[in-house]
């Protein structure tokens, strides 16, 4: 397929300070991934998959500058969680910050490292699973990302991890443009929890392959905020075997542009993937959840829950599908994506969509807008509950589905109280 | 004799904000500490109106009148301070609150107000104690405890759940608007003997209900018709069993 001359500029424009590695197999596998990004092109917004997001300061050439976070008194994400810190700076590993990657039932590499070595599990993996997500919609941002990830980790578990593994981003230039790529492989029976946040660079753009085997369960919980001024475009892919599960769950708050994907293939029976965010904007914000759900397997069950909550002209956009794919019988399918908006200016666009090719099937999807609920206020504030305390806990209360889709009650609470604090910040 | 008025309501008149619609056409009430008062009156006569104004409800203008609390202004404060302050208004439909915990809630409000009136915070351990200790007198399990407020309430678990935010809050003015309806036989006994059990010397009630039978358990010092806005009949005990016995029609014609 020819892409328009334009595209092919753009790409040209967007990948000539760019390099890779080449040789070994992830020589290999990002060689691959150039020549597929060329066939695309990158995305444009005359897209119909970016038709509520603008993508043209994700594939300009330069990052736009974006303000170093400056730390105060808040504590970050995870600050009180017993974990396995790796720390990246601008999109490059940093070992001295870094814990010691050693750790019982889990092997874990550095991307960097990992071009020259025979890692057979990795290799199955890398830029794979991206590929398959190509279809029937292309993510170029992602294949760009297989090309041309500056670094990463692969994580390998094999048992049950002994704590969960803590990416945590630094921002260190205004103008840094990072390109993260992480694989997780859980095999077959194992557990593991892994968590990302900070605020990573200017410009971020990360995938992160997840594979679950038979039985395996897969954790994920994500902060982004505290860098008002990120750009960032972060895609999962993960594929299911059978009676795997993966939980997924992402907090954001602010940034000028967050796009957040998430491909998800139930190929295996009696799957479980959960899906969550909640997101929270105040001014010149817009977030994107792009989610896409392929049930392959029987009996299995998906959810999606987002909840966006948005302030003075904050926008948010949701776009999710569940394709239930001929023989996948069985599928119970859930999604609702709802947005509190706290004044009329803001706004929530959202496009749900199902598409379903079995009969015995349940599949619900539902998407609402809509303000606070003054009687609820109303009833708090007659027991004495002060007005912005009242409003505080409405905002939480209307996030909770989305937060109920952390299993550790610790992490929760950890996810609640910087809500509680953010909250704080924008009150206003 | 005289002393002060624990609620004085003068001459109250208030209209709908969004239309031009008045509902109530010059309320006088005056309630002494201890004392309990109920107001009956015909369905849409504004009984509902005067409490939601007393609690601070948006969408009402008060075009005239004023009401006091321990001789404070209660129409200038804002719902919270009114709380704080000692009114409690039980709901003639309380509100569901998905994702709000009934034990975050009651903890939040008891903490909230005790922090505006300058008291200590109660402890987590004490709090449990209490609520349990209040919630088995009024045959609430644990389970609504932690469920969110009122969802998924049945009506009479609803009228019980509001009768327990009142026991632990211990306000001064307690306004019970219609919490008998919904509630089984056996289910009234409970919340009249919960009520009965915090009548004091320092408290007092305004109870409004359709039933007489209300008040054979929580019996009233004074009982007020209202009728269009207007209390058009102040009586005791005994007024109560005329409307039971002949309805409002007697006492309508009277007035007009
Ligand atoms: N927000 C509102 N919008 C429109 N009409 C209202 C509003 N609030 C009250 N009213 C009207 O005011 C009148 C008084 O209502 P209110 O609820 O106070 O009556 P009530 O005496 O409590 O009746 P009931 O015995 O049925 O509970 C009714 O005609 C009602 O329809
Ligand atoms: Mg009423």
């Amino acid at each position: 397929m020819a892409v328009a001359a334009a595209k092919q500029d753009a790409l040209a424009a967007r990948i000539a300070g760019l390099s890779f590695a080449p040789g070994g197999w992830l020589g290999a596998a990002r060689a691959g991934a150039l020549a597929r990004l060329s066939a695309m092109g990158l995305p444009g917004k005359r897209d119909e998959y970016w038709r509520y997001t603008d993508p043209s300061t994700l594939t300009v050439a330069a990052a736009p500058k974006a303000a170093l976070f400056k730390a105060d008194d808040e504590p970050m994400t995870f600050h009180g969680i017993d974990r396995l810190k790796l720390v990246f700076v601008d999109g490059v590993f940093d070992p001295a910050q870094s814990d010691d990657p050693a750790m019982a039932g889990v092997e874990i590499e550095r991307l960097g490292d990992a071009g020259a070595r025979d890692i057979h599990w990795a290799q199955g993996l890398y830029g794979v699973l991206e590929a398959r997500g190509q279809q029937p919609v292309e993510r170029p941002l992602a294949t760009l990302n297989s090309a041309f990830a500056s670094d990463g980790v692969l994580i390998r578990a094999t048992g049950k991890a002994a704590r969960p593994v803590s990416l945590i981003y630094h921002h260190a230039s205004e103008v840094s443009d990072a390109i993260l790529h992480h694989c997780v492989k859980v095999e077959d029976g194992a557990e593991i929890t892994i968590l990302e946040n900070g605020p990573a660079a200017a410009r971020f753009n990360k995938v992160m392959e997840v594979e679950v085997a038979k039985g395996g369960r897969f954790h994920h919980i994500r902060s982004q905020g505290r860098d008002h001024e990120r750009r960032a475009v972060t895609h999962i892919f993960a594929r299911l075997a059978e009676g795997a599960l993966f939980k997924s769950f992402t907090l954001t708050a602010n940034g000028v542009l967050t796009r957040n994907e998430a491909v998800i293939e139930l190929a295996g029976d009696d799957a479980v993937a959960h899906v969550a965010g909640a997101a929270v904007g105040d001014g010149n914000f817009h977030h994107d959840d792009t989610v896409f759900v392929t049930h392959a397997g029987q009996r299995c069950e998906s959810r999606q829950v987002f909840k966006k909550v948005l302030k003075n002209g904050a926008v948010g956009v949701f776009q999710g599908k569940i394709l239930v794919k001929q023989g996948a019988q069985k599928t119970d399918g859930y999604q609702i994506s709802q947005s509190l908006l706290l004044d009329g200016d803001s706004q929530f666009l959202a496009k749900p969509e199902l598409e379903i090719y079995a009969d015995d099937v349940k599949c619900s999807h539902g998407s609402t807008s809509g303000a606070i609920d003054e009687t609820a206020l109303f009833y708090l504030r007659s027991r004495g509950v002060p007005m912005r305390q009242a409003q505080g806990l409405l905002v939480l209360a209307f996030l909770a589905e989305a937060i109920a889709e952390i299993e550790d009650e610790a992490i929760a609470e950890d996810i609640r109280a910087r809500l509680e604090g953010w909250l704080a910040r924008h009150d206003h | 004799m005289t002393g002060q008025k624990m609620l004085e309501i003068k001459n109250l008149h208030v209209k709908l904000e969004e239309e031009d619609k008045q509902i109530l056409k010059g309320v006088n009430l005056s309630i002494g500490a201890g004392e309990v008062h109920a107001i009956m009156g015909p369905n849409g006569s504004g009984k509902s109106t005067l409490s939601y104004v007393l609690s601070g409800r948006d969408g009402y203008e008060v075009t005239d009148g004023s009401a006091t609390l321990d001789g404070a202004e209660l129409l200038e404060m804002e719902p919270e301070e009114r709380a704080a302050a000692g009114l409690f208004l039980a709901f003639q439909y309380p509100v569901e609150i998905p994702g709000v915990g009934n034990m975050t809630f009651l903890r939040t409000a008891l903490n909230a107000q005790r922090k505006a009136r300058g008291e200590a915070e109660v402890s987590a351990g004490d709090f449990l104690k209490l609520v349990r200790e209040k919630a088995k007198t009024l045959k609430i399990d644990a389970d609504m405890l932690k469920r969110p407020v009122n969802v998924g309430f049945s009506g009479g678990e609803k009228k019980r759940n509001e009768i327990l935010q009142m026991a632990m809050l211990e306000p001064r003015m307690c306004i019970l608007d219609e919490t008998d309806s919904g509630l089984d036989v056996d289910a009234m006994k409970l919340v009249s003997e919960g009520v009965n059990a915090l009548r004091s010397a320092g408290r007092s009630f305004l109870v409004i209900t359709h039933y007489q039978r209300l008040l054979d358990h929580i019996k009233p010092d004074v009982v007020h018709i209202m009728a269009a806005g207007r209390i058009i009949k102040t009586g005791g005990p005994e007024l109560a069993l005329e409307v039971e016995n002949n309805g409002y029609a007697d006492l309508l014609a009277e007035v007009v």
